[in-house]
């Protein structure tokens, strides 16, 4: 069982950053009659924000991460490690996460890799920092988490485009000797449906030829080539609704934390119409569940520090609060967190 | 479990179509109110009801209401 433990660790600060070009969907030709209408009900998904052709999530993620360094007063010198989750690379090859270090102008002694997860990668990368900072030897670290999903969504798929929106993130983490803080986890993962979320070709398995280019055309409202995201939206929602409340329930009971207690639980924003199904099977009252979905739509591994930034900042800056947070998606791979938070720097949203 | 309960749970998945009009044979994916919504509450209703997992295969594999009952049955613990 997947279950860990991570003391002597604290999150200091969270941060994000969103591209200005804004899409409203009761505006998409893709929607006929009153389906637009339908979509935003079912999904929760009223507006999303576009990266233009020459921003990346990197980039994105950089103006998050440097709007965060300033309002900590960190200096720079002295962050020891840098995780980079996405699934939009800037490359193939190098690691993005290498560039931002350069870009970030950080020590050379840092500790900086990429993580390649998407709905469940912020779970992953917390788990991954704070595994580096809990033995002291790292003090200060940066996760970077981020996607710039609709560059792969054919804008002629009403399944995907409507639904997704680019956005990246940045938490900064610190060790805190004999601190109460710590981080409890569950993870998963079933690769059995690897095909759940996909991107056909373009990868070694299935290489990119000049029919990786052909548009095809699935259903009424849904055309794609294979370079594009498939989202089997069946396949998924019969794993979310039974795993992620599986995760958390979970999690709480091997930890012995009570849910009446948790004052947040931040889900994945995959789309409203599931994640209510999930908050009802845990029986969470709505007020501790907080939705970015409206005006961001589903930022994929972006979710959760997005939702946490742009819809709790004012009561993360404000004292303690005890969370749990559960991403579930792409792989098909998932997981939950519990960690507390005190008094910790949120920046204002960036724009770019 | 019965089909005559599944039948019901299915005609609650449907807001304007008449309940009277499900029965085990009927082609539930040609009614005019099916959409991938009434989908994906279909397959919430059997995670909740029956604690089966159903996958996107199982709806498009199946064409009467009774083809859906057998899977969730076989399933079902």
């Amino acid at each position: 069982m997947a279950f860990f433990e991570v003391k002597n660790v604290k999150i200091s600060g969270i941060s994000g950053c969103v591209p200005r070009t804004l899409e409203e969907n009761k505006d998409l030709s893709l929607f006929q009659n009153d389906e637009a209408e339908k979509f935003m009900t079912s999904t929760g998904v009223r507006r999303r924000r576009i990266a233009d052709e020459n921003t990346t999530a990197s980039d994105l993620c950089y103006h998050a991460a440097e709007q965060l360094i300033a309002d900590l007063g960190w200096v720079k010198d002295e962050i020891d490690c840098l995780v980079f989750v996405t699934q939009t690379p800037d490359y193939i090859l190098p690691a993005t996460s290498c560039i931002l270090q350069h870009r970030l102008a950080l020590s050379q002694e840092c500790h900086a890799m990429d993580v390649s997860l998407g709905c469940s990668g912020w779970i992953y990368g917390v788990s991954v920092v704070t595994s580096f900072l809990q033995s002291g030897s790292f003090r200060k670290a940066l996760l970077l988490v981020g996607d710039t999903s609709l560059r792969s969504c054919s804008t002629t798929d009403k399944s995907t485009w409507p639904l997704f929106g680019d956005a990246g993130t940045a938490v900064a983490f610190e060790y805190t000797e004999n601190s109460e803080s710590r981080f409890l986890f569950h993870t998963s993962t079933d690769g059995s449906g690897y095909d759940a979320i996909i991107i056909p070709e373009g990868g070694y398995r299935a290489p990119f030829t000049a029919n990786s280019l052909e548009l095809e055309k699935i259903e009424e409202g849904i055309e794609r080539n294979k370079l594009h995201t498939v989202l089997n939206g069946m396949d998924v929602f019969s794993f979310g609704i039974a795993n992620a409340p599986d995760s958390i329930e979970k999690l709480t009971q091997h930890f012995q934390i009570d849910k009446e207690n948790v004052d947040l639980f931040v889900f994945h924003q995959a789309n409203l119409f599931m994640n209510e199904k999930i908050r009802k099977k845990l029986k969470i009252p709505v007020e501790k569940v907080p939705y970015s979905l409206e005006n961001f739509g589903n930022t994929s591994s972006a979710t959760i520090p997005l939702t946490l930034v742009t819809e709790k900042a004012t009561e993360l800056s404000n004292g303690i609060n005890r969370i749990v947070a559960c991403g579930f998606g792409v792989g098909l791979s998932w997981g939950s967190v519990y960690f507390e938070t005190e008094n910790i720097v949120c920046s204002n949203l960036v724009e770019i | 479990m019965e089909i005559v309960d599944f039948v019901e749970k299915m005609a609650e998945q449907f807001d304007e179509t008449d309940a009277a009009v499900f029965t085990p044979q009927t082609k539930f994916k040609e009614l005019d109110e099916w959409s991938s919504l009434v989908a994906l509450s279909v397959i919430a209703m059997v995670d909740e009801s029956y604690k089966v997992r159903l996958k996107g295969v199982d709806v498009r594999e199946s064409s009467t209401i009774n083809d859906l009952f057998n899977i969730v049955k076989a399933r079902a613990q």
